[in-house]
């Protein structure tokens, strides 16, 4: 029950942060979503989104913020593997999942679906 | 509008921009930010539920869970976009469900669906990142200098 309890409120709290970011700097949906994301990738970066998500679970993997976090670290893991060029291979490789799923599913739509209102 | 820009403005229009910021409907934020806490957290615990129930009944570990949740939050996301239902509760909800990874998953189906009389190549295949290009540009972007610095960091003996 804890966990649900801090996954609503941390997620809660990032789509807030997103909502001040839309009405109060003005920004549009798309320079919301793009500056989250980046916010997320310098967290991951100073080391603190892993602790978030500890913290929160959910509340912290399904906001767009942990994207970053994922790009990060998916390029991190492998450069130290693999070295400098890692970073290129590894970048997709945590978020790939995410990506391909939005890709297919959304290819499966707009074969089906027809435009709403 | 910036500073720079308004300055070009001849005075008529400066007055116009006046005009028009006082009738400019007012943003009940702190409405819009209880709904988006509401609808987001929701969103989450939603998350939350369906990587339990993956860690309960598949061999699953707290690090692989992430990618099946994802891919069933961003299925439920795609379905409820092209019966048009998400469309509702964006409207209620604004950042509530655009920052969860959701909204990524909305923009891109619903682009998608959008350009579909465009034809199938230009226009599903060349329009479906329209919104969510911004963000994996960005997000790219910045995660390749960050672990360009960190790596960098690690590579001299640092931490």
């Amino acid at each position: 029950m804890q966990a649900y309890i801090a996954a609503f409120i941390v997620g809660g709290l990032i789509c807030v942060i997103g909502q001040v970011l839309m009405d109060v700097v003005k920004l549009t949906p798309a320079h919301t979503m793009s500056t989250l994301v980046v916010i997320g990738a310098v967290l991951a970066g100073l080391g603190l989104y892993e602790p978030l998500i500890d913290f929160a679970g959910a509340g912290a993997t399904v906001p767009i913020t942990s994207f970053g976090n994922s790009l990060v670290h998916g390029a991190m893991a492998e450069a130290e593997t693999t070295g400098i060029v890692g970073i290129l291979t590894g970048i997709f490789e945590v978020t790939s999942a995410g990506v391909s799923a939005a890709i297919i599913f959304a290819f499966i739509a707009a074969l089906l679906a027809r435009p709403k209102g | 509008m910036s500073n720079k820009k308004k300055k070009k403005l001849t005075p008529v229009q400066q007055e116009y921009q006046k005009f028009a910021k006082e009738r400019e409907p007012k943003r009940p934020v702190a409405v819009n930010m209880f709904r988006a806490f509401l609808v987001g957290g929701t969103i989450c615990v939603i998350g939350q539920l369906i990587s339990d129930f993956f860690l309960w009944n598949f061999n699953f570990t707290e690090k692989t869970v992430g990618n099946p949740t994802v891919a069933v939050l961003i299925l439920i996301s795609v379905i409820l976009t092209s019966t048009g239902v998400y469309d509702h509760i964006a409207q209620w909800a604004g950042a509530g469900t655009a920052v969860p990874v959701t909204g990524f998953a909305n923009s891109i189906a619903s682009a998608a669906i959008e350009h579909r009389s465009e034809g199938y190549v230009l226009g599903v295949g060349g329009n479906m990142f329209k919104l969510a290009g911004s963000v994996i540009t960005y997000g790219v972007f910045a995660a390749f200098v960050i672990a360009l610095v960190k790596t960098t960091i690690t590579m001299l003996g640092g931490s």
